[in-house]
């Protein structure tokens, strides 16, 4: 439970500080600290196991078909890293509350610095890999919302956007490289993919896998040639560039390299790429940082500098030099935090962070500057500082290391990069607090506050205490080191002084060239800011607005706006992956034997293929074209009816007449005629491609047709008796064995009716409504009276024939759907006869409360079976004796189908009712012959439509 | 029999897809309708064509209709029911919006809220 709790702890604290916002920037600070204190002292408890060698486990099924688990280890590794986190968090966390202006909205700062965290350790506990990327891409994300926390300014916002396109974009390389990992090791857990690491290497995909997985690596850790984000990234408030982008995010990608080490390490393209990258980037990166003035830039890009020596050593693939990356991640953090922090007190108190600006402030700020030497005498290596041990660790395994077959390369280009360290050291050091006082702020620069100090000495203590009993270290060192290589390790002894070895001469021939060339740097920077240099930045932008440029080509071209034309590319796509599979099978028809045709049957063809043929060539007359899909629909009702499916027949048939009425009140409002617009061209090519589909759809059926098959079906013949008390079988699936299916089907039924009133509503309140009208009025068309009086007295003998409808559906065609169509027809009937205001005055049911309620009843019906305790829309049954009638038999499945019918008579008069409503005004007057009061009382609407 | 249900398939979907590739709304409302028609037929031949075996159970009869294919096409029948009013409605606003019937976005199309608020150029 404990792992668990390490990494969730500030996950869910992540609301508390936002919360606490209006208690002040003292009471978010507690709330931020006070997760971040339990968790580590959760940490803490584990400790012991892990010195002890064991590892702390937590695992839990999350999604276990997927391979998605949530299990957390701690071991030396994991605990050490999430010591650093979780230690610089507490530190930040104080320091940012003085630090940041007074104006900032602090709860929103501490909940996003509490999310980072938890993620981060979510990323370090992690033994899922798949959990591991989830973790990965929250750090991403948390990143992108504090480098863009100062959102109105544009520099945070580009500086967030590129963060995030980098370092997401990495990560969904890492996602891809480690599902390859897991196929191959047939596991998503760390400890199981790094237990078959012989079948990892063996595998062909090994090169993929590791290609992948560096990608995400390199672009987390900012190396060459994705550095140029972390730059940028210091536009982010100084606390964040301290915690994410020296201590602990950017050291994501190095702690994965690290995890992964047993895996990869040892095989050729580790070694090359690793040692290669690390490389080039430690001496670009230091060589940029040496020209910078701005001095979180400096330290930006020697942070990079300095990841780069870290990937090296893990690429040399020894256990030596894994101690000396883990070794030296420990230094960098404690150096580079207290060194950011510094940077931070420098601009809060003198107002500049450009080093042309500054100079002398050891005189007024001397604790501030006694401990800014320390920390940079440490990144310098400088001996009795931690900086000193780890550098020489690392000089001392590049002196061993032959790259490419030169064994000078590494020693050589190595020290280089140690030399340049030691330069821009001094320069910071010599360019801040030496020299002529001076500062931008308006009045005397003083060391800050005691709780902007204290964590920096925090940071100080272990820098001096190290470098002088690096003993002090071993313990944690060689537990972590130990989990890297994965194996135990010989007894770590970390002592100051070796000997007159080769890698002390390299470290003093790297502290004596820094110190000379920060001397003499002045004068080269003026030489070097007239050197045109590649900016990885506008590179970067040019590359992200070509993108864009290409993909606004793209759609420029393929979308025009027409319907026609994406119908017509997705009926050829179709019929393109249809072909590919007819041209490869076989094509004779089956064996099943045909059914002989009827003088019935033949007649419906004729009629149906008649319609079709005049739908075809008339279709421009929009009246016949709804007479014809009329006919075509009572076609289809008696196939049904032929083909012993009496409900479809009933459904289908009642149906029409709802669709017919609907279409022919759209019509009412629309032109009459469909213009001649298309070339006989694109005509020829809608012909063949609606033939093609004919001819598809139609070989298709017939194949089908003339096989035999096996249907599922025989147990819902076979039990519809027994268990649903129903004969009908279609009414029982409907309603009993897939009623689930049906629920949902009367929900989305609703759905289209309300959106239906959605749409329709605003266009009747409004202007729009003005043009229906005058269409109306071109046609005028008084409703008989016989019509009127006909259809009241059919009312009351459609509703007992529906209600039959309804009753009998369980055993006898009929059902919910049916009935409810029928019932609609009855009122729309009304509608059509008496008009709508006579109709709508009369109405006593609410068609949206029809929707509602008949899904609530059907749900409720569903539920009642929770009350025998069986699942939900489990059906009851049973007999019981009234007086005269007898027995009756009773199905709760009655009331979910009643339920359904409630839905389907709401949507179907909600619809048809609005779309009366358009035309309802006009047609009111007409009736009750008041045309010329409408006329007086609305001649503005009359003047339009003379305008028009 | 099957070549008479297989070839009106075959004969609802062509005049489908022609209808549905028109530039017009209502004759594109109403190739969806075919549509319907034809994989409604389609849906419901996959349970094979009988005669005179309803899928209603009564002793004394063995063969029956596949019951299966009948209950999703009932639903499907009705579904599509709901989406033709919904086309249809939506071609209505579309015509009352932009005075035009095509099926197209054009540029200079007036775009609206739900809402409604805001004035439409009468220009």
């Amino acid at each position: 439970m404990l792992p668990a709790l390490i990494a969730l702890t500030p996950l869910a604290g992540t609301l508390l500080p936002p919360a606490l916002q209006r208690h002040g920037r003292s009471a978010c600070a507690l709330a931020a600290a006070a997760p971040t204190a339990l968790a580590l002292c959760a940490l803490l408890v584990c400790l012991p196991a892990v010195f002890a060698g064991q590892a702390v486990e937590f695992r839990a099924a999350w999604i276990p078909q997927l391979g998605l688990s949530l299990s957390f280890v701690v071991d030396g590794l994991s605990a050490f890293f999430a010591l650093l986190i979780l230690g610089t968090g507490l530190l930040v966390t104080l320091y940012a509350r003085y630090y940041m202006p007074a104006a900032d909205a602090m709860g929103r700062f501490y909940g996003y610095l509490l999310l980072f965290q938890g993620s981060m350790l979510g990323i370090v506990l992690s033994d899922n890999v798949l959990a591991l990327v989830v973790f990965w891409e929250l750090t991403s994300l948390s990143s992108f919302l504090l480098i863009g926390y100062w959102h109105t300014r544009p520099g945070s916002r580009q500086g967030a956007r590129m963060a995030l396109v980098v370092t997401g974009g990495g990560g969904l390389a890492l996602l891809a490289g480690l599902l390859v990992l897991g196929g191959i090791a047939g596991s998503y857990e760390l400890s199981e993919i790094i237990e078959r690491r012989d079948a990892v290497r063996s595998s062909p995909l090994f090169s993929v896998a590791l290609a992948l997985v560096l990608l995400g690596a390199f672009t987390k850790s900012a190396q060459f040639p994705f550095h140029f984000w972390l730059p940028h990234a210091m536009a982010a408030p100084t606390p964040v560039s301290a915690y994410l982008h020296s201590a602990t995010m950017v050291k994501a990608g190095i702690f994965l390299l690290a995890r992964l080490w047993p895996v990869f390490a040892g095989s050729g393209p580790w070694f090359v790429l690793l040692g290669g990258v690390g490389l080039a980037t430690m001496l670009i990166a230091a060589w940029i940082a040496l020209f910078r003035n701005d001095l979180k830039l400096l330290l930006a890009y020697s942070t990079v500098s300095h990841l780069g020596m870290i990937v090296m050593l893990l690429g040399f693939g020894t256990p030596a030099a894994a101690v000396a990356a883990v070794f030296h991640i420990l230094n960098h953090a404690l150096f580079k935090a207290s060194l950011f922090m510094n940077a931070g007190i420098v601009d809060h108190e003198a107002g500049a962070r450009d080093m042309t600006r500054l100079g002398g402030l050891a005189r007024v700020m001397p604790v501030s500057a006694a401990m800014a030497a320390i920390a940079a005498a440490a990144m310098a290596g400088v001996p009795l500082l931690n900086g000193f041990l780890s550098k020489e660790m690392m000089l001392e395994q590049a002196s061993g290391t032959v790259y490419a077959g030169v064994a000078w390369l590494v020693p050589v280009l190595a020290t280089l990069g140690a030399l340049l360290s030691t330069a821009y050291s001094v320069r910071l050091l010599r360019s801040v607090y030496f020299g002529e006082t001076r500062y931008a702020a308006a009045q005397v620069p003083h060391d800050p506050p005691p709780g902007m100090s204290l964590p920096v000495a925090v940071l100080i203590v272990p820098i001096v205490l190290i470098g002088v009993f690096p003993a002090l270290a071993a313990p944690l060192v060689e537990r972590a080191a130990s989990a890297v290589v994965g194996a135990s390790l010989a007894p770590l002894e970390l002592v100051l002084w070796h000997g007159l070895t080769p890698a002390l001469g390299m470290s003093l021939a790297a502290l004596l060239g820094g110190l000379a060339l920060a001397l003499s740097v002045s004068r080269t920077s003026r030489l070097l800011a007239r050197l045109p240099r590649p900016d990885a930045k506008l590179l970067y932008e040019r590359g992200v607005d070509a993108g864009v440029a290409a993909a606004r080509w793209c759609i420029e071209r393929s979308h025009s706006g027409e319907l026609a034309r994406y119908v017509a590319c997705i009926v050829v796509a179709i019929l393109a992956v249809a072909a590919t599979g007819f041209l490869g099978g076989t094509h004779e028809t089956g064996s099943r034997p045909a059914l002989p045709a009827s003088g019935g049957a033949l007649v419906g063809w004729v009629v149906l293929a008649a319609a079709c043929i005049a739908a075809l060539l008339g279709h421009r007359d929009r009246l016949l074209l709804l007479i014809l899909t009329g006919a075509v629909g009572l076609v289809v009702a008696l196939t049904f009816a032929l083909f012993s499916a009496p409900d479809l027949a009933l459904t289908q048939i009642s149906v029409e007449v709802v669709a017919v009425v609907l279409l022919l009140l759209a019509l009412n409002l629309m032109p009459k005629t469909t213009p001649r617009e298309t070339s006989t061209l694109k005509r020829c090519f809608d012909g063949v491609v609606a033939g093609a589909a004919g001819l598809a759809a139609a070989g298709g059926a017939l194949a089908v047709l003339t096989r035999g098959f096996d249907p599922i079906s025989a147990y819902h013949l076979a039990e519809a008796k027994p268990a649903a008390a129903g004969s009908n079988v279609v009414n029982v699936i409907l309603v009993d064995f897939r009623a689930f299916d049906t629920f949902g089907e009367i929900i989305v039924l609703g759905i289209a009716g309300i959106a239906i009133v959605a749409l329709l509503d605003p266009a009747l309140r409004e202007a729009a409504a003005r043009g229906a009208s005058a269409q109306v009025a071109n046609s005028p068309a008084p409703p008989s009276p016989l019509l009127a009086v006909g259809t009241r007295l059919l009312l009351p003998l459609v509703l007992t024939a529906a209600l039959y409808l309804l009753l009998r559906g369980h055993n006898l065609p009929g059902g919910g759907f049916i009935a409810g169509v029928v019932v609609a027809i009855a009122f729309l009937m009304q509608y059509v006869a008496s008009g709508h205001d006579w109709a709508a005055r009369r109405a006593r049911l609410d068609a949206h409360s029809l929707i509602g309620g008949g899904i609530l009843l059907a749900g409720l019906a569903g539920m009642g079976s929770w009350l025998a305790g069986s699942a939900f829309l489990t059906s009851a049954h049973g007999h019981f004796s009234l007086p005269l009638l007898g027995q009756v038999e009773w199905s709760s499945v009655l009331l979910f189908d009643l339920g359904v019918f409630a839905t389907v008579v709401g949507t179907v008069l909600l619809a048809l009712a609005t779309l009366a409503r358009v035309k309802g005004p006009v047609i009111e007057t007409v009736a009750q012959e008041q045309v010329g009061k409408v006329a007086r009382a609305e001649p503005q609407r009359v003047r339009r439509r003379g305008s028009a | 029999m099957e070549l008479l249900v297989a070839s009106a398939i075959g004969l609802l979907t062509a005049v489908g897809v022609y209808l549905t590739l028109r530039r017009r709304t209502l004759p594109v409302t109403i190739g969806l309708t075919f549509l319907s028609y034809a994989v409604n037929l389609f849906l419901f031949s996959m349970g094979r064509l009988a005669v005179d075996q309803p899928p209603i159970v009564s002793t004394g009869r063995a063969a029956y209709a596949d019951p299966l294919p009948q209950a999703l096409v009932l639903t499907a029948i009705v579904i599509s029911l709901g989406m033709t009013a919904l086309m249809v409605v939506m071609a209505i606003r579309g015509y009352l919006e932009t005075r035009s019937d095509e099926a197209a976005v054009r540029p200079g199309d007036a775009v609206r809220d739900f809402g409604g608020s805001t004035a439409r150029t009468d220009a």
